[in-house]
């Protein structure tokens, strides 16, 4: 990773440019199975025109009623950005027609949105704790999706599938705060690690749940802010980021060559890596936004909100200084905190009693090497956390070593055994009796006298060769503590 | 006396005891609906529903609900289960829904039966029922020795028409801005607008949503108290509509306006309006002081903003609210057309009638980006002052009285300026802005024999009060004229 705290800059003919990138994420309220203004179910991949009620087909006379829990969501969503919450807000018309939107207009809200500003921290580098960046976040507010047209289903047709007609999305609009690809890459993951914390957005990217409209401009350093393009359905972190980069890019050249940018409309191509015009300021639509006169002003009272930032779990940022606190490494501590999964597992893993750092080392490297080589997700780890637990604290006790473990784990994987079962059946205690272990220390050094010899001669870094041997003679299962000890009394005393 | 030309509280009673039975009562309007074709007041007839709710009613045997035995008029604007509902436009023709509005759903389950569709301007967008893809309502009523065909008035003029010819006991209406009101007075019937959210909206073609609101028309204000009990209520599928239990009018209607005080805004006093009808307005006073009650002069300031007010946000509503009518999904659709773009335009060109355009157009302008402050804002700032003119009235007087409409039923033809179609409110549009309970009662006929009504406007929730001042001139008013059948 590039060093974190040099600013980003694109060197054009004429000098260094810097790149101002804001985002407006779009994420689907996918905690409730229900639409924002009707009761219609929103399960992806249903077949089309199956999730549809009357209200989201807009049939003559049918009236929006907000779904209480999807304004819940976003309040809880906005409290856990530290944003301000208003306790009034109101629904607004934007008026367009299009083939996919049977209303005519989309509700959302323009004038009073209901979450207001709060701001988002990002760590640019895993390892280095001083490399945090604050993202403003402007507002959020509550709108309906609009259904999907399919031009592959009849040769002159095209058909319209109001599936998603009425799914309830959250417009969380930041400032325009970044200054790089890694920035942006950054705060998209942290706004999806939170959302996911919070339970309001599952995070899919892939499955439309949650997507970026992409604000790139550039100036030179310490100029005004420059025109800005806007990259529409960006739905990956990575390509976020290659947006930033190319977007970026492509306006300095067209700066140095003496055009000017356009405020447009673009959409990227993720097969050839180029975002493309769609359509300028001067194509926009007026959407001649104004209140909804279906739908009173949304007014909420402090028990409601009292109920929501109660039902809040610890967030990211307060679970990776409580697991600094605990001796754990920044590194870990950020690894472990980054997706609502690992923290979850880990925390029923601390919840078993087992020593924090150890058990920290073991998820990030034995659990999640394992669950790499397995293809498993953390969800899914065939071992649980109280049975990674009861092996944890073999290992903590003296039970077994550090590298029975590993072998015990590869047992456990496969067979879905306990860890003390395993053990016991496979005779794999180790032994701290030092009788036992005497008598090898006496075997080999008796069969390696040469060595012996050479040790006492000096070459000390020889002491390592005879742990290696006594251990490997006791098949594993001595205490390295005690044959350590043991050696050394026989060798230097 | 013939089972059409009883009230709905005399059905009902008679029904109760016996008398006849539901399904005399549902023949007797199948008949006379057939027998009045000439009038264009039922878009569609639905002889069937109104005899199977009177099968119902006669099995239940007088254990029916508060409408067991009556057979309803219901406007086009409301969505009936398996019946065509249009809004009396050509672009949802043939449109059936797979659901029934809540406020018909109420009248059902109060037993009522239907009837049929009532004809009306289009998108309830109009004051004289001749926007109607189906072509105008003829007025039962003419004026003396002339045979000119009469506008029934509009939005609701079919169910004005039906009301008055004696083709329904009673009929349910939606006022927007006067569309229950004024078409009451041309045709010498009760309509009354409950507070806005009284009846839920759902299953009712949107006009103006802020401002629409169902209500009965009927013939007394007794049936009109009845059918409101029966239509109105809490809907949680209508976020606007009032969780607030529905009062027993009907039980408490008392002429008795001991106590009361009646305003009289004196910005109602128009010169333009022909003196018969502030003739009818002060008679009207009297008859509230014979009642008991006290006449006090109010000043309601903003009056003259209502008309202009009223004419930037119904349509900007409409604008968005008639989006949906795109040809897509149900309803009319131009073919033969290259992209979306001109399939929308196609199909709306040929759907929607000019008064609908019109409006879609004001609504469009006032809602677009540098217009928007200039009219939308300012409307909602007036509608605002509006509300508190009526607010601060109501500190000082329990009900208001005025004149329904600035003149008698009009020809039809008559009026081509949209302009002066849309004066026909000037007294109905403010009490609609404020949300306020309002109705139509007769009052008598002018010098060429035509109906003029008398307008009582409501504190919030207070539709007793209006209803009860609407029973003192009921009964004060004598008013028993019939038109005379020629259809």
């Amino acid at each position: 990773m590039a060093d974190a705290s040099a600013p980003y800059r694109i060197k054009g003919e004429t000098g260094e440019w810097e790149v101002v990138v804001g985002l407006e994420v779009h994420a689907q309220i996918t905690a409730t199975a229900s639409k924002l203004f009707s009761g219609a179910a929103t399960e992806f991949g249903a077949e089309p025109n199956t999730q549809v009620s009357l209200v989201d087909a807009a049939m003559p006379g049918m009236l929006p009623v907000p779904n209480k829990e999807c304004i819940r969501q976003a309040v809880r969503t906005g409290m856990a950005l530290d944003a301000v919450i208003n306790r009034s807000s109101r629904f607004d018309r934007k008026n367009y027609f299009y083939a996919d939107l049977p209303q005519g207009y989309q509700i959302s809200q323009l004038y009073h949105p209901l979450v207001g500003e709060g701001e988002v921290e990002v760590l640019l580098d895993d390892k280095d704790e001083s490399s945090t960046k604050r993202i403003g976040i402007e507002r959020i507010h509550v709108e309906q999706d609009a259904g999907k047209l399919m031009h592959d289903q009849h040769p002159t047709m095209s058909y319209v599938d109001l599936n998603r007609s009425g799914v309830a999305l959250m417009e969380i609009v930041s400032r325009p705060d970044m200054r790089s690809p890694a920035e942006a890459g950054a705060y998209l993951k942290k706004l999806r690690a939170i959302l996911r914390y919070v339970g309001s957005c599952d995070g899919n990217m892939d499955e439309g749940s949650m997507r970026a409209d992409v604000n790139v401009s550039v100036r030179k350093v310490g100029d005004e802010l420059g025109t800005r393009t806007e990259t529409k359905n960006v739905n990956s972190v990575r390509f976020v980021m290659a947006v930033v980069e190319h977007e970026a890019k492509r306006q300095v050249d067209v700066l140095e060559g003496g055009g000017a940018i356009v405020q447009e409309t673009r959409l990227y191509d993720p097969d050839k890596g180029v975002t493309r015009s769609l359509r300028s300021k001067e194509d926009a639509h007026d959407y001649r936004y104004f209140p909804d006169p279906d739908l009173l002003p949304l007014e909420l009272d402090e028990a409601f909100l009292d109920e929501c930032r109660a039902s809040l779990p610890e967030l990211p940022d307060a679970k990776r200084k409580r697991y600094e606190a605990l001796g754990i490494t920044p590194y870990n501590a950020s690894v472990l905190t980054a997706e609502v999964e690992t923290a979850r597992y880990f925390d029923a893993l601390l919840e078993g009693g087992v020593e924090p750092k150890a058990a920290a080392n073991w998820t990030a490297s034995e659990l999640f090497g394992a669950l790499n080589r397995i293809g498993k997700t953390i969800e899914d780890s065939p071992v649980s956390p109280a049975q990674a637990a009861e092996l944890l604290k073999l290992v903590g006790d003296g039970t077994i070593s550090g590298s029975l473990a590993k072998q015990v784990f590869e047992i456990m994987l496969e067979t879905g055994e306990g860890a003390e079962a395993i053990v016991e059946s496979r005779g794999l205690k180790q032994t701290s009796d030092t009788g036992a272990i005497d008598a090898k220390i006496d075997e080999i050094l008796a069969a390696n006298a040469d060595k012996v010899a050479e040790y006492k001669a000096g070459k000390v870094a020889l002491f390592g060769f005879f742990v290696g041997q006594v251990m490997k003679a006791m098949a594993g299962k001595a205490n390295p503590g005690v044959v350590n000890e043991q050696l050394r009394a026989k060798l230097d005393g | 006396m013939t089972l059409t030309s009883k009230t709905i509280a005399e059905l009902r009673d008679g029904f109760r005891g016996g008398e006849y039975s539901a399904r005399e009562i549902a023949e007797a309007y199948n008949a006379a609906v057939a027998g009045a074709r000439l009038l264009n007041a039922y878009t569609v007839e639905t002889p069937e529903d109104a005899l199977a709710a009177a099968a119902a009613a006669d099995a239940a045997r007088g254990q029916g609900g508060s409408l067991a035995g009556i057979p309803l008029g219901i406007k086009d604007l409301f969505a009936t289960k398996g019946v065509d509902t249009t809004a009396g436009s050509h672009i949802l023709k043939g449109f059936k829904p797979t659901y029934e509005s809540t406020v018909t759903a109420n009248l059902r389950k109060a037993g009522a039966g239907m009837l049929g569709k009532l004809n009306m301007d289009e998108f309830a967008m109009g004051s004289s029922n001749e926007t109607s893809t189906y072509g105008p309502v003829l007025s039962p009523w003419r004026r003396q020795g002339s045979n000119v065909g009469l506008t029934p008035g509009g939005s609701s003029g079919g169910s004005a028409a039906a009301v008055s010819a004696l083709i329904a006991p009673g009929a349910t209406g939606t006022d927007t801005g006067g569309s229950i009101r004024q078409p009451a007075a041309f045709a010498g019937i009760c309509g009354i607008k409950p507070t806005y959210g009284r009846c839920s909206r759902w299953g009712i073609v949107s006009f103006a949503s802020s401002l629409d609101q169902a209500g009965p028309m009927a013939r007394t204000v007794r049936d009109c108290a009845i059918l409101l009990e029966a239509m109105a209520g809490f809907d949680p599928k209508d976020s606007t509509s009032l969780d607030l239990p529905v009062p027993q009018w009907e039980a408490k209607l008392s002429s008795d306006l001991k106590g009361k005080r009646v305003g009289i805004p004196k910005e109602y006093r128009i010169d333009s309006v022909p003196a018969e009808i502030n003739a009818l307005w002060d008679q009207g006073i009297e008859w509230l002081k014979d009642a008991g009650a006290t006449p006090v002069e109010i000043s309601l300031p903003h009056t003259k903003y209502a008309l202009p007010t009223y004419y930037i946000i119904a349509p900007a509503e409409a604008s968005s609210n008639l989006a949906r009518y795109d040809g897509v999904r149900y309803g009319l659709r131009e073919e033969g057309v290259k992209t979306l773009d001109d399939m929308y335009a196609a199909t709306r060109a040929a759907g929607f009638g000019a008064e609908v355009k019109r409006r879609i157009m004001i609504g469009t302008y006032v809602l677009s980006a540098g217009f928007y402050d200039a009219y939308f804002t300012k409307a909602q700032r007036v509608r605002a002052l509006i509300k508190q003119d009526f607010a601060k009235a109501f500190e000082s007087c329990d009900v208001i009285l005025t004149p329904t409409a600035p003149s008698a039923a009009f020809g039809i033809g008559e009026t081509t300026d949209p302009l002066a179609m849309y004066l026909n409110d000037v007294f109905a549009v403010p009490a609609s802005l404020a949300g306020l309970p309002a109705m139509s009662v007769p009052g008598g006929l002018d010098g060429q024999g035509l109906p003029l009504g008398l307008h009582l406007i409501g504190n919030e929730l207070d539709e007793q009060t209006v209803l009860n001042a609407g029973l003192a001139i009921e009964e004060r008013a004598g008013f028993t004229a019939r038109p005379e059948k020629w259809w």
